[in-house]
């Protein structure tokens, strides 16, 4: 898939999707995450309850094969693990780290 | 961080108190020993879990077994004559050669197979011959082997049939040094192995599969036996077999040219059958645990609770009344087949662009994962096999792991809403199952003053239809609490009495579409949406699927007939115009797969719609049924027909339906300890239509 561009000095587009992850968003919010969630290099990340109310990120696998957690940080919401998600697929498809005040 | 070191299932998914109930279990924590507690399940884990342990004889400490799966669909002959030399021809269309050795015909020492590479194979103890030329994917063969125990004489040869590839005929020949003798038993799609165990199973279609030795001439015609497990040799000898594991049949054969599409009408265009390596129909696990259940159990929804290292796994279980038990009015009627259908779901857990159409990550539990980590528990009817073609069978015969209070808030897990509501407002209800009402009718319902669906209904059999038309043919009283419901037609097969059966044909919201040519089940019936067939939901619910979208929820607004007096007792006591702007399930009761009123595919004139949603997200869009070429404008902010629709409507009989048109509806009933407007309404018409007065059809507008 050809690269696709996001601008990262949208950073009021990262602050609206961490503030609201679900429902409705911005036309322009909506093409991001479109663009954020086709791009192959990041595309199959999971949200794995390790616990009743505790999230890590994983990566989905190939060939029927169970996901590979990412046990670093762990998430207390689902909320705080689709802005992990969303902040690692600013970085893979900028290069630029997303850092929000 | 690990999933459950136990899992298991119980021989049916619904019992009557005093039942005995046999679990299979199989312990995969080194340790062998478990626990297993028979629980009463009140509410999932989304809102609390709330689980009662009810004495039982199966309550305690045991030691268990590791139980393997014998995954792989299979041919068996089980006898033979006596066999000299042997000629073994067959038909063959193999959709993942070169993915490891796959047999297709095994008799005692002889074992005719696709090698790694994927070339016709004829092997014997460790002698083999070999056309070394691999066969093409989804291209038909004709292959024939040769094989004289005098002589050590071996022969293979591969011919494609003419179509759209350039393949060519292969052949070798050669001698085996070490005699082998061709004995039974025959199978084909699997060789058996030293331990009796099945191993090297052929993933494809086999067709038309003769052997002939001396003055044996048997030809197994797949054609006849469609809608069983036999397979006939046409031969005098009649040396019939039978399947295993339930592979396809009324599949395309080699000779289907698009002519016929009912199998019924010319069986010789659908001789052959599909076997994959991940079928399964049965786990044959030994039984683990006998109980009877207690003679004086309510009815509800209970599990085997089965605990080793990590979580507990549960085993869902239905328990309805004994048939002429005192009853109570309400029944809510689980959708087992429903659940069957998504039990074992791994799609989410594979590589590709989920959330695209789902709006969120895609969410697993740690009992998911166990899943992944075990592909032999086989797969759901929304996942494909290796080969790519959709997994068209579900069986109970195995774990299932969505039946439990825990996991993903679908299905199971959110129906529990239902009950826990049930319970907090006191009201006495039976719980019946879907299963149950294949096996028994207008009987099981015939009883209950009202029925009371769960929250996704999506899986349905004529004569599951026929029964609940029936019921309100004679002024039965439903309510559809959920969305997407009555959506695709499922067989029960008699020949695989714990199997569900479906075809995923034409058109609809699809996990895969099913292949030209095989739209027709096993059982004769034309596969697909309902709404395809002719019996869409609009006729049964008012109401028919429109859109699904999975981030967030919203809430319905009421309509100007709401106000009608026919509606006066459905929104007694509540003033607000916003209903349901809040839930566990998104945050708002019109939430995940909803459905709207379509008079042109037969929702009633007369029916009311009292509450219609709005303000859907992007991520919910329009059903593609819905559209004749692709179009933009179909998500929920710009689509006014992204929308679930409320009804309400009389019966001819005196009867009624109610109808929410949301799955996430149920989930929002226990918001702010259950007083709230979804669950006064909901209060509103179950205690209208328990009531045995006579509802009133409109009179007719304009006469």
């Amino acid at each position: 898939m050809a690269a696709t561009a996001i601008d990262p000095k949208r950073l009021d587009l990262a602050a609206e999707f961490r503030a609201r992850p679900f429902g409705r968003h911005s036309p322009e919010l909506q093409g991001l995450l479109d663009t954020m969630r086709r791009a192959e290099n990041c595309q199959n990340l999971i949200l794995v309850s390790i616990s009743p109310g505790r999230w890590v990120l994983g990566e989905r696998q190939p060939d029927f094969k169970p996901p590979r957690l990412f046990e670093d940080e762990v998430f207390d919401s689902l909320e705080a693990g689709e802005w992990a998600a969303f902040r690692r697929r600013w970085r893979a498809l900028t290069g630029q780290e997303l850092n929000l005040p | 961080m690990k999933g459950p070191g136990v899992v298991g299932y119980v021989d049916a998914l619904y019992a009557h108190p005093g039942d005995e109930v046999t679990v299979r279990v199989s312990v995969l924590d080194p340790g062998r020993r478990y626990r297993a507690e028979l629980v009463r399940l009140i509410c999932g884990e989304a809102l609390g879990l709330k689980e009662e342990i009810v004495a039982s004889g199966v309550s305690g400490e045991h030691l268990g077994e590791l139980q393997p799966v014998p995954i792989g669909s299979y041919a068996i002959v089980e006898s033979l004559p006596p066999l000299g030399a042997v000629e073994l021809s067959l038909l063959v269309w193999p959709t993942l050669p070169g993915r490891g050795v796959q047999s297709l015909v095994s008799l005692g020492g002889i074992h005719l197979f696709l090698d790694a590479a994927g070339a016709v194979t004829l092997a014997s103890g460790g002698e083999t011959v070999s056309t070394a030329r691999p066969l093409r994917s989804r291209a038909w063969y004709g292959i024939e082997a040769r094989y004289d125990p005098a002589t050590g004489a071996a022969s293979v040869k591969s011919t494609p049939i003419p179509g759209v590839h350039d393949d060519i005929a292969a052949e070798a020949s050669g001698r085996f040094a070490t005699p082998a003798k061709p004995e039974a038993p025959l199978l084909f799609a699997a060789r058996r192995n030293e331990n009796g165990t099945t191993v090297e199973h052929f993933n494809g279609k086999i067709e038309a599969p003769a052997l002939r030795s001396g003055t044996v001439a048997a030809e197994w015609d797949f054609a006849r036996g469609i809608g069983t497990t036999a397979i006939e040799d046409r031969s005098p000898l009649k040396l019939q077999g039978r399947t295993v594991n339930a592979p396809k049949r009324a599949v395309t054969g080699s000779r289907w040219d698009g002519s016929v599409h009912d199998w019924r009408r010319d069986p010789s265009h659908y001789a052959a059958i599909h076997f994959h390596s991940d079928d399964l129909y049965d786990c044959c696990w030994k039984p683990s645990l006998r109980f009877r259940l207690p003679a004086d159990l309510r009815s509800g929804f209970y599990a085997v609770r089965l605990q080793a290292a990590g979580p507990p796994f549960h085993v869902g279980l239905i328990v309805s009344p004994k048939p002429g038990a005192a009853r109570a009015k309400l029944a809510v009627l689980a959708s087992t087949a429903t659940y069957l259908a998504y039990a074992n779901y791994r799609r989410r857990m594979l590589p590709g662009p989920f959330e695209l159409s789902m709006g969120h990550l895609p969410t697993v539990d740690m009992t998911d994962v166990l899943l992944a980590e075990h592909s032999e528990y086989g797969s759901s009817t929304y996942d494909t096999h290796r080969d790519g073609f959709g997994v068209a069978h579900a069986s109970t015969r195995r774990p299932l792991f969505n039946m439990r209070p825990t996991g993903r808030y679908w299905n199971f897990a959110m129906d529990l809403c239902l009950v826990d509501w049930l319970e907090a407002q006191g009201i006495a209800y039976d719980v019946i199952s879907d299963h149950e009402l294949q096996a028994r009718g207008l009987e099981l319902l015939a009883p209950y003053g009202a029925v009371m669906s769960v929250s996704h209904p999506e899986y349905y059999s004529l004569e599951m239809l026929q029964a609940l038309e029936a019921y309100l043919g004679r002024g039965g009283r439903f309510m559809y609490m959920g969305g997407n419901g009555f959506y695709w037609r499922v067989s029960f097969d008699p020949a695989h009495p714990d199997m569900i059966k479906l075809r995923r044909a034409e058109d609809g919201t699809r996990a895969w579409a099913e292949q030209p040519g095989q739209y027709y089940h096993s059982t004769g019936e034309y596969g697909g949406l309902w709404r395809r067939i002719g019996r869409p939901p609009n006729t049964l619910v008012g109401i028919g699927f429109i859109a699904q979208g999975f981030d967030a929820g919203s809430y319905y607004r009421r309509t100007a007939a709401s106000r009608d007096p026919r509606a006066a007792f459905i929104f007694k006591g509540i003033e607000d115009e916003i209903i349901g702007d809040f839930g566990s399930s998104g945050g708002g009761a019109a939430g995940l797969e909803i459905d709207c009123y379509d008079a042109a595919l037969g929702s009633p004139p007369h029916a009311l719609t009292v509450a219609s949603s709005e303000k859907h997200s992007q991520a919910f869009l329009l059903v593609n049924e819905e559209m004749l070429s692709n179009t933009r404008g179909v998500d929920g902010t710009l689509n006014a027909r992204v929308k679930a629709d409320m009804v309400f409507f009389e019966t001819r009989a005196g009867g009624a339906v109610f109808s929410t048109g949301s799955i996430a509806y149920v989930a929002s009933l226990a918001h702010n300890g259950y007083r709230n407007n979804v669950s006064r309404l909901t209060r509103n018409v179950v205690e209208r239509f328990l009531d045995p007065a006579p509802f009133t059809l409109p009179k007719p507008q304009g006469r």
